[in-house]
């Protein structure tokens, strides 16, 4: 079992490292975004500063639908999800080695990458580890989640747009929270910890909820 | 083990694609299934793999201990479960870690499919015919009792249709069963032939508008 999961694993952090790979795609999304909104807003960076926080959150959100609608579409398209209905595993540690590798190239980078892209919106060191800390934290959320309107819409060509319209509402929960941490940790009636635990929670909850429903997803496609 | 398919009715997108299908097949035994384009024949190994639901009816397997039946079969098809950007052997060993109870090495799979050369590469370099035979060289790397091969000859050349042959018969020989969609006979001379009608046009009104919805 525990061989068909890291085998699963490998595969795709091999794929998201080869050609059509979507492996570095989000990073550059994500900068994207946050590059573009000091060109909108002006240099006023007190502003910056106090927005900083919600640009990073929403741009590691947007940046989470990037490639997310291939992570069950590409494997339904060329038949390797029969091979997966009969693994030697059940579909949910399927679903979990799946949602894991693409967590690992498009979250977790995302997350060790914010620092650094704070400093375009003018975020005080400290705010940059704060915001760091709760997107580690969050972005398995957002993983999990995706993974479900993912495999809502495994079968639909171009299904992309569905799928956005599908989990960002779905998303908001993890966004007031990673949001209201970050900002938590900058001062504030409110402790640190508090919105941080919560938001630990909401990824706990997805990792369960958003696993069990992929895979029931996936299972009656038709 | 033994498979056992009792009075399987199909319905996709609100049309009956067929009813009534009972067969059974024992170790070593092979099922030859026929039927025009567009009969089902396909739909019917779907169903037997896993990822269809049958409209009616029941599918069984005998024999296969704690296991459920999609864990004991083999499916090679249209969607050939390759991908593009894996090498041959990262793609067969892929397939081994998974589908778990390892036979023999990738190389000796691709060597037995006369496919030792394209082991290093990646398999969106080559021809159909290749990558059927590297999906074929499927089959050899892990041991399952049941293949369900959805017109396996398709692309290949002739000498690769001999290989196939050779193929099936040994795992029948060892007491595997086949179930194969087909237009040729090659290599199941001796099976039994199931032949799935032309469709019924039992498209109701209703059953059309219930199709459209769901488009």
């Amino acid at each position: 079992m525990i061989r068909a999961f890291s085998a699963l694993l490998a595969r795709d952090l091999k794929l998201a490292a080869r050609v059509g790979g979507s492996g570095a795609l989000s990073l550059v999304f994500f900068l994207m975004i946050v590059v573009l909104v000091p060109f909108a807003l002006g240099p006023d960076m007190n502003l910056l500063s106090r927005i900083g926080p919600a640009i990073l959150w929403l741009s590691a959100v947007l940046a989470t639908l990037i490639g997310l609608d291939r992570l069950f579409q590409s494997d339904e398209e060329d038949g390797s999800l029969d091979l997966m209905t009969g693994a030697a595993v059940p579909l949910e540690l399927v679903v979990l080695a799946k949602v894991l590798a693409s967590w690992l190239t498009t979250g977790l980078p995302l997350a060790l990458a914010s620092p650094l892209f704070g400093l375009l919106v003018a975020l005080s060191p400290k705010a940059m580890g704060a915001t760091a800390l709760t997107l580690a934290l969050g972005t398995p959320a957002l993983a999990f989640i995706g993974a479900v309107g993912a495999a809502l819409t495994a079968t639909i060509r171009r299904g992309g747009l569905i799928l956005a319209i599908i989990v960002l509402p779905l998303m908001v929960p993890t966004l007031i929270f990673g949001v209201s941490a970050a900002e938590a940790a900058l001062g504030g009636t409110v402790p640190f910890t508090t919105p941080l635990t919560v938001l630990a929670a909401l990824s706990l909850i997805a990792a369960v909820v958003g696993t069990l429903a992929a895979a029931a997803a996936l299972r009656w496609s038709e | 083990m033994r498979l056992i398919v009792e009075n399987l009715a199909c319905r996709r997108s609100g049309r009956r694609i067929f009813s009534g299908l009972s067969f059974s097949l024992g170790p070593g035994e092979g099922l030859m299934v026929t039927g025009r384009n567009g009969a089902g024949k396909s739909s019917l190994l779907t169903m037997l793999s896993g990822r269809l639901k049958p409209d009616a009816g029941t599918i069984r397997a005998e024999g296969i201990g704690e296991a459920n039946l999609p864990e004991c079969l083999h499916v090679v098809g249209h969607r050939d479960g390759l991908k593009s950007s894996l090498t041959a052997a990262e793609n067969l060993e892929f397939a081994r870690d998974l589908l778990g109870n390892p036979a023999a090495s990738p190389k000796a799979a691709l060597e037995a499919m006369g496919l030792p050369h394209v082991a290093r590469l990646p398999v969106g370099y080559l021809s159909a015919g290749q990558r059927r035979r590297v999906a074929l060289a499927r089959l050899l790397v892990c041991r399952r009792p049941l293949w369900l091969l959805d017109e396996p000859t398709a692309a290949l050349d002739l000498a690769s249709q001999g290989v196939l042959a050779e193929l099936m018969g040994r795992h029948r020989a060892e007491g595997g069963l086949v179930v194969a969609a087909t237009h040729q006979t090659l290599g199941l001379e001796d099976a039994r032939e199931l032949r799935i009608g032309a469709a019924v046009p039992e498209a109701t009104p209703e059953a059309a508008s219930e199709a459209e919805d769901w488009l």
